[in-house]
């Protein structure tokens, strides 16, 4: 039985090997394809200006607070527009010239009142290198193939009404094992829910505790016994589900913070709670995680934590970037970078780059200390945070996206 | 080509010459059989997945037609659902894109037709506008500005945003006074908040008389009754006898006290109706809030009005609160939102339910629960009736608004 296990999850985490060789330096959902916010491949520049490695920008229709995605050569980003934000955008773009590739416009299905800081394209997409998921504030999920042709389409509040609030919803699809997995939690109705990557047709769909929760969720490959596993996130704590079928496989209590989100590398799980950040270990053989250690001098907050190698690092409310030991939680160095960071950072090479709610990026220079070796101006409020393929930064705002990459 | 291409524009053209009745239809009028199929197939799509792999196969179909079949595509959206427009939508712009690349050029003619067709559904009808001012940028003077009073919304708000310009140009040389009645008709044809605000704020600009609430139909009219308990959320599925039935002189056991009806009417633009300020809530010492009290946190109100309906029709009923609701009518509940402080806006939640001819009973329930952050004190809500259009509906009788504020000014 072991042995087997043990088989199982060399199979799996070979599948994940293959899918990165595949997607090569894609970056297919929120926070990129290992979804701890690291980008393979060479580093982005560490500064730019509107001439120089500003590869190309384009304008952009409607609102998003999303981040883009890069899959198999194409940028993909969501906008909401129309005077009640009901239209739905998901556009792609060449990422070598800029030109749109296509334009695909929905009618949302479900609630589309927002807080004016957030829009109805809130939910990064998400893809697994042949699909794309496009999801919104108003729970429409909308499957469309590389080239923009419509797979299915679901309107998960046209089929559960009373899902939604009316501050925006912002968690993000994730997909792996030929399932999306969507949550949805909100005072009128809360649920996740799995879903055929291939029909729309719904796999599994759990119930969850009715309280405005924006986190998203989180896959875990490899365990147990080889599944994966997606991990909930809600303010009452951390929940495992297997991906594939939603069967419940652990559960572990924590306060957990509703905004950002839990990230993952190897065994380790970091999750922002309102004590600071835990860090909660669930090895391949393990049934069910295990806390390995709380830091109340991490505050990961709005932006999630991220995590690189042996370093996990932290933006705080404040704008303070922190740099903490992923075993044992030390606080190593800390590098005030300013301002309110919406957008979760991302580590590329030795450099993090931040922007922060302004538009204003920061590129910190990893090491045993933080040092800001770039700073530049977007000009434009930006709270979608960036994606990072091949050496370029992938930026949107409400009007533009950009492309930042040496000249 | 596929079969639904040049054949299918054969056999249309066999069966026009057969028939000449059919010859002097619409184009969108009739699709080939296999056509046809799929556009039912996906008007067939239901929440929860149902439907979904016979819409794939059949959106697949329809994507590959040709063009000149964009009305008749169009024209299957007549009914479809909301999901099912979507299906549609995405069809029609991967027809157009594929036919646009290739070269061809979109049948601007026959869209324009079918714009002009009212009858059509209003998405169809504004999708197919947004196709034909991809390829002509003379559409919007040519097409929308006539289409104030248009059952499409999105259409006949552009048309309201191209009047307005139009006004406000005249304004800056011209009569006043001759402008106002532009301003007037496009004050009665706006249903988008922002573009009633805009308008309203223009004619207050020049004297005209505006009666707000009475265009969106608020309800400023109003008795209520409370606070009864909601500590801990018990009161929002607790049934008080309110919902058995209003008797405007009963006394009710309140949650600190006697309940009576007392009389009240907001003089808000919005028909916003503050609890706080109705029920005396004390304010506080500092700032503009209102001050932590027993009888005013976890506490629910009722509102109640009578709404006489000239005739039986059909009604949304759609309250902004900011706080968790119920809403019946005739004693049938419309809707049940146990949502707290999760914003407040006009038309924030659509009911629908039918008036009877007559005299209607609407009653409105707020609960209010016991959090204590500043942002966490409203207790409010406003309601209005309307078509599914937001064309106010009124009650009969319903007597001139008590002036407000900008009103006087």
């Amino acid at each position: 039985m072991q042995r087997k296990t043990l088989h199982s999850a060399v199979a799996s985490w070979s599948v994940i090997v293959v899918a990165l060789a595949v997607c090569g330096a894609d970056w297919l959902q929120f926070r990129g394809t290992n979804g701890a916010s690291v980008a393979l491949g060479p580093a982005p520049p560490a500064s730019w200006e509107e001439d120089e490695n500003v590869a190309w920008r384009v304008n952009l229709p409607g609102r998003s607070v999303a981040s883009p995605i890069v899959v198999q050569g194409k940028v993909i980003t969501t906008s909401s527009s129309g005077v009640d934000q009901d239209h739905l955008h998901v556009l792609a773009f060449d990422v070598e010239t800029g030109e749109q590739a296509w334009h695909r416009q929905f009618w949302a299905t479900g609630r589309t009142l927002t807080h004016p800081f957030s829009a109805v394209a809130a939910p990064t997409p998400a893809s697994d290198g042949e699909r794309i998921f496009a999801f919104y504030s108003s729970n429409d999920l909308i499957c469309l193939d590389l080239d923009g042709n419509l797979l299915w389409y679901r309107g998960l509040a046209f089929d559960f009404p009373k899902a939604g609030n009316d501050i925006g919803m912002s968690s993000s699809p994730i997909v792996a094992d030929g399932t999306v997995v969507v949550q949805i939690e909100s005072q009128g109705e809360s649920f996740a829910t799995g879903i055929e990557a291939a029909t729309g047709e719904t796999r599994w769909r759990v119930d969850r505790a009715r309280s405005p929760n924006w986190a998203s969720p989180m896959v875990m490959p490899g365990r147990p016994g080889g599944k994966t596993t997606v991990i909930l996130q809600s303010g009452s704590g951390v929940v495992g589900h297997d991906m594939v079928s939603g069967k419940e496989l652990w559960n572990f209590e924590l306060p957990c913070q509703t905004t950002p989100s839990l990230a993952v590398h190897q065994d380790r799980i970091l999750v922002p709670t309102s004590e600071g950040l835990t860090a909660l270990d669930l090895p391949a053989a393990a049934t069910a995680p295990s806390l390995a250690w709380n830091s109340s001098q991490l505050n990961p907050y709005p932006a999630s934590p991220v995590v690189a190698k042996d370093r996990v690092y932290a933006v705080n409310s404040s704008g303070v970037l922190s740099c903490a030991d992923l075993n044992d939680g030390k606080r190593l160095w800390q590098v005030r970078i300013g301002g309110r960071h919406w957008s979760t950072p991302v580590v590329a090479g030795n450099r993090i780059f931040c922007v922060n709610a302004d538009g204003q990026a920061k590129v910190v220079e990893l090491g045993e200390s933080g040092t800001i070796i770039g700073t530049s101006d977007f000009g434009e409020a930006i709270k979608g945070s960036p994606a990072v393929a091949d050496g370029a930064l992938y930026v949107r705002s409400d009007n533009y996206l950009w492309k930042i990459a040496d000249n | 080509m596929t079969r639904l291409t040049l054949p299918t524009n054969l056999s249309l053209l066999a069966a026009a010459l057969l028939c000449p009745a059919l010859a002097a239809r619409p184009a969108h009028a009739d699709p080939p059989a296999d056509l046809q199929s799929a556009l039912e197939t996906l008007r067939a799509v239901q929440p929860k997945g149902q439907g979904h792999r016979g819409a794939m196969q059949a959106w697949k179909t329809i994507s590959q037609a040709d063009a000149d079949q964009l009305p008749m595509i169009l024209a299957g959206m007549q009914g479809a659902n909301r999901l099912a427009d979507n299906w549609f939508r995405a069809a029609v712009e991967t027809i157009a894109q594929r036919h646009q690349q290739a070269g061809g050029k979109l049948p601007v003619a026959a869209l324009e037709k079918f714009l002009a067709d009212t009858t059509q559904a209003p998405r169809a009808r504004r999708l197919a506008y947004e196709l034909i001012a991809g390829v002509d940028q003379t559409a919007e003077t040519r097409l929308i500005t006539p289409l104030i009073n248009d059952p499409s919304l999105e259409l006949r708000r552009d048309a309201i945003a191209l009047g307005l310009k139009s006004a406000e140009a005249e304004l800056k040389d011209g009569d006043p006074d001759s402008v106002a009645g532009q301003f007037q008709r496009l004050f009665a044809a706006s249903r988008d908040l922002d573009q009633v605000k805009a308008v309203a704020e223009k004619l207050r600009d020049l004297d005209q008389p505006v009666d707000l609430p009475k265009h969106m139909g608020f309800v400023l009219r109003w008795h209520l009754a409370g606070p009864f308990n909601n500590a801990d959320g018990v009161g929002f599925d607790q049934a008080y006898p309110p919902e058995d039935g209003v008797d405007l002189e009963a006394t009710y056991q309140g949650k600190v006290g006697d309940v009576r009806w007392q009389e009240y009417t907001t003089a808000d633009d919005f028909g916003i109706v503050d609890l706080n300020e109705a029920f005396n809530r004390p304010k506080a010492d500092k700032g503009s809030g209102y001050q932590l009290t027993t009888e005013h946190k976890g506490a629910v109100a009722y509102g109640y009005t009578v709404f006489d309906s000239p005739e039986a029709q059909p009604a949304e009923f759609r309250i902004g609160c900011i706080n968790a609701n119920k809403v019946w009518l005739n004693g049938r509940l419309l809707t049940a939102n146990e949502v707290y402080h999760s914003g407040m806006e006009v038309d924030q939640y659509v009911a629908t339910g039918r008036l009877k001819k007559g005299r209607n009973e609407i009653l409105v329930k707020v609960a209010q629960n016991e959090q204590e952050e500043s942002w966490a004190q409203r207790w409010q809500f406003q309601l209005r009736v309307c078509d599914h259009l937001g064309t106010a509906l009124l009650s009969q009788g319903r007597t001139a608004r008590r002036p407000s504020a900008t009103d006087l000014r």
